[in-house]
């Protein structure tokens, strides 16, 4: 760094047997410690005997310096020799005191002692089961929070509501409506094949049909908000909790829970079953597409049996999903966010967390939904 | 370079800056000599900030030159600005420390990244700065979410004081610290001062802490610098916004005090 000062001479350090010397000279600072450091590691360090470092030659010296100069000057006294300074500038002598002074940070312990496997499961499994019963709890909160709001409807803002309708919903539109057109795009190419073989195309309409409404709909549409609303749920609460911001609403009386999680809960409640509709049907209309491209099935004839073969059932179980997938996704983004500890590194990792935790919830709740649904025989 | 006592390390002249149509610098000229501790004052929104922003290259001014160490600031290549980054230590305001480093890290990242010392040596010299900056050496495996205002401070000091600078940048030292820690923090700059001879550049509105330290202050306002000298100068100052500044409730209080404090020293 001296180099700025034009200040870059060699730094050296001699022993001399004869009158028993270490004789130090040069700049002993930062940009020659490294080679300092080397030199002293391959110096034979004396063991007995009087011994004195003759620091005169030392032109500039800062704390990196000095702080060698101190540790070597203790390698050696710890040896068994007795050490003196000599030559050294006041300027000097004040800098080595001050860093000899420092306080040695307590060395750090290793764990030697091993952990078992049947500790290691429960350090791994104890933070999924406490992270379980908070969201629970979380969840408690948030229903609790919603029937006082419905109970007295003047609480439930509007604003915030509206907000989030349209970030979470309306500007989802074409993301959602694309993929779901190219789903149905790839079901019929794929069911086209298939159906063919057995000159069975108009059946085509069945597959699209069932396939779309009852399942990848809702959620393809799932999915798609858990990676759009539910990152940005939990970045925003996040953020806010590291800015002091959900303390400062605290303060002014105003509950986080009923201005920052119910608006986004009703939102994606109101939205994502409308999204679904939206993406049930672009998803048959990109079906519809293929099957006309592929099997020659036109439009009419593939309209009529959709009427045959796709009950209204079909649909309201898609749809039904959507509201307890949107809850999912709400409650889980949400709670991550509030989970954000007090550095910006804890943002990212809670909002990751949010998306997979979600996505994950989303698909099981959707198997538990089959099992139900096979036992109503719906 | 001419090595004399009274060389000056930055000079700054005609510097001209503007945000849209709000000009904040309109023809700041300054010098700030090796060794001395400056301060730089006035009220918010004079563009203390916005100047110190400057010299250590994060934003450009519209004209005027500034040179650190002899070199334009304003005309250099990468390498030579790494080069003059290396040999100056910034605090900021709010300690700007990296959340997911623990204070030893934080401190040891401008050495490890800079020099090719060993690791041995890097944790060691760590532990000076920390101890330098008046932390205690448990602080060193600390999150800095975990430190209170005034450890954090000191720790974004030892992180400024990592490679040796020649050169230290102080913005804000003592904003939002209590008063005890803000005397601490007082002590902690002289005597860096002393054992490291480092020049020291602070912007500040704290008058104690100016009072206290400051060989030199500038008081900016209007855009140009109002006046500069020693507080003792600056106190006698016939220029209003100065005055204002310096005889105001709070300004009084800090006189005073420092007066009884030169007292007690006699």
């Amino acid at each position: 760094m001296n180099l700025i000062s034009g200040n870059q001479a060699e730094a050296t350090i001699a022993i001399e047997q004869a009158g028993n010397v270490v004789r130090c000279a040069g700049a002993w600072v930062l940009s020659n410690v490294f080679n300092l450091e080397r030199t002293l590691a391959s110096l034979n360090l004396p063991a007995t005997g009087e011994w004195q470092f003759d620091v005169a030659g030392i032109t500039a010296l800062d704390t990196a310096g000095a702080w060698l100069l101190h540790r070597a000057i203790q390698q050696i006294d710890a040896q068994g020799c007795s050490v003196r300074l000599r030559g050294q500038r006041s300027e000097h002598e004040a800098l080595i005191q001050v860093v000899s002074q420092a306080e040695r940070a307590p060395e750090q312990q290793a764990t030697g002692r091993g952990i078992t496997w049947l500790e290691r499961l429960g350090l791994v499994t104890w933070p999924h089961i406490t992270q379980l019963v908070g969201m629970l709890a979380f969840f408690g909160e948030s229903v609790m929070v919603f029937i006082r709001s419905v109970a007295q409807p003047s609480r439930i803002r509007w604003r915030p509501i509206l907000y989030n309708l349209q970030h979470a919903g309306f500007d989802a539109l074409p993301i959602v409506g694309l993929l779901a057109f190219l789903m149905g795009v790839v079901i019929s190419f794929q069911g086209a094949g298939q159906l063919q073989r057995y000159g069975a195309n108009i059946f085509i309409a069945d597959l699209v049909g069932l396939s779309i409404l009852r399942e990848l709909a809702p959620l393809m549409t799932a999915i798609i908000v858990a990676g759009r609303s539910g990152s940005a749920f939990a970045a925003q609460i996040g953020s806010m909790k590291i800015t002091e911001e959900i303390d400062a609403l605290r303060t002014i009386g105003i509950a986080p829970m009923e201005l920052l999680v119910l608006p986004k809960l009703i939102a994606l409640m109101i939205a994502l079953p409308l999204l679904t509709v939206f993406a049930d049907m672009m998803g048959v209309l990109g079906g519809m597409v293929m099957a006309k491209s592929q099997l020659g099935v036109s439009y009419a004839d593939f309209m009529d049996r959709f009427d045959d073969a796709v009950k209204l059932s079909a649909l309201l179980v898609g749809i039904g999903k959507a509201p307890v997938f949107a809850a999912i996704i709400a409650i889980v983004g949400c709670y991550q966010g509030f989970q954000v500890g007090n550095n910006s590194d804890s943002v990212g990792k809670q909002t990751t967390i949010s998306v997979v935790q979600g996505i994950f919830l989303i698909i099981v709740a959707d198997a538990l939904f089959s099992v139900i649904f096979s036992w109503l025989k719906i | 370079m001419a090595e004399n006592s009274s060389e000056a390390i930055i000079q700054i002249s005609d510097l001209y800056t503007s945000f849209g149509d709000a000009v904040v610098h309109d023809g700041i000229t300054l010098q700030v000599q090796r060794g001395e501790i400056f301060g730089l004052a006035g009220s918010s929104g004079c563009g203390k900030s916005t100047l110190l922003r400057e010299i250590i290259l994060l934003h450009r001014p519209q004209s005027g030159s500034i040179r650190v160490f002899g070199k334009d600031v304003l005309g250099l290549d990468d390498e030579a600005a790494l080069a003059l980054r290396k040999s100056w230590g910034v605090m900021f305001e709010r300690g700007a420390l990296f959340s997911s480093l623990t204070v030893a890290e934080n401190v040891g990242l401008p050495m490890r990244e800079h020099t090719q010392m060993s690791e041995t040596l890097i944790n060691e010299l760590v532990a000076v700065k920390i101890s330098l900056a008046g932390l205690p050496a448990s602080a060193g495996a600390k999150y800095p979410g975990e430190l209170s205002g005034g450890m954090r401070k000191r720790a974004a000091l030892a992180r400024a004081i990592a490679l040796d600078p020649e050169l230290l940048f102080l913005d804000e030292p003592t904003a939002g610290l209590d008063p005890l820690s803000a005397n601490g923090f007082d002590e902690l700059v002289l005597q860096l001062k002393k054992s490291l001879g480092l020049t020291i550049m602070m912007v500040t509105h704290d008058l104690d802490l100016l009072w206290r330290v400051a060989d030199r202050v500038a008081v900016l306002g209007e855009g140009r610098v109002l006046g500069v000298g020693t507080m003792t100068e600056l106190s006698e100052s016939p220029h209003p916004v100065i005055r204002e500044y310096f005889y105001g409730p709070r300004g009084r209080a800090a006189w005073k005090q420092s007066q009884e404090q030169s007292w007690k020293q006699k």
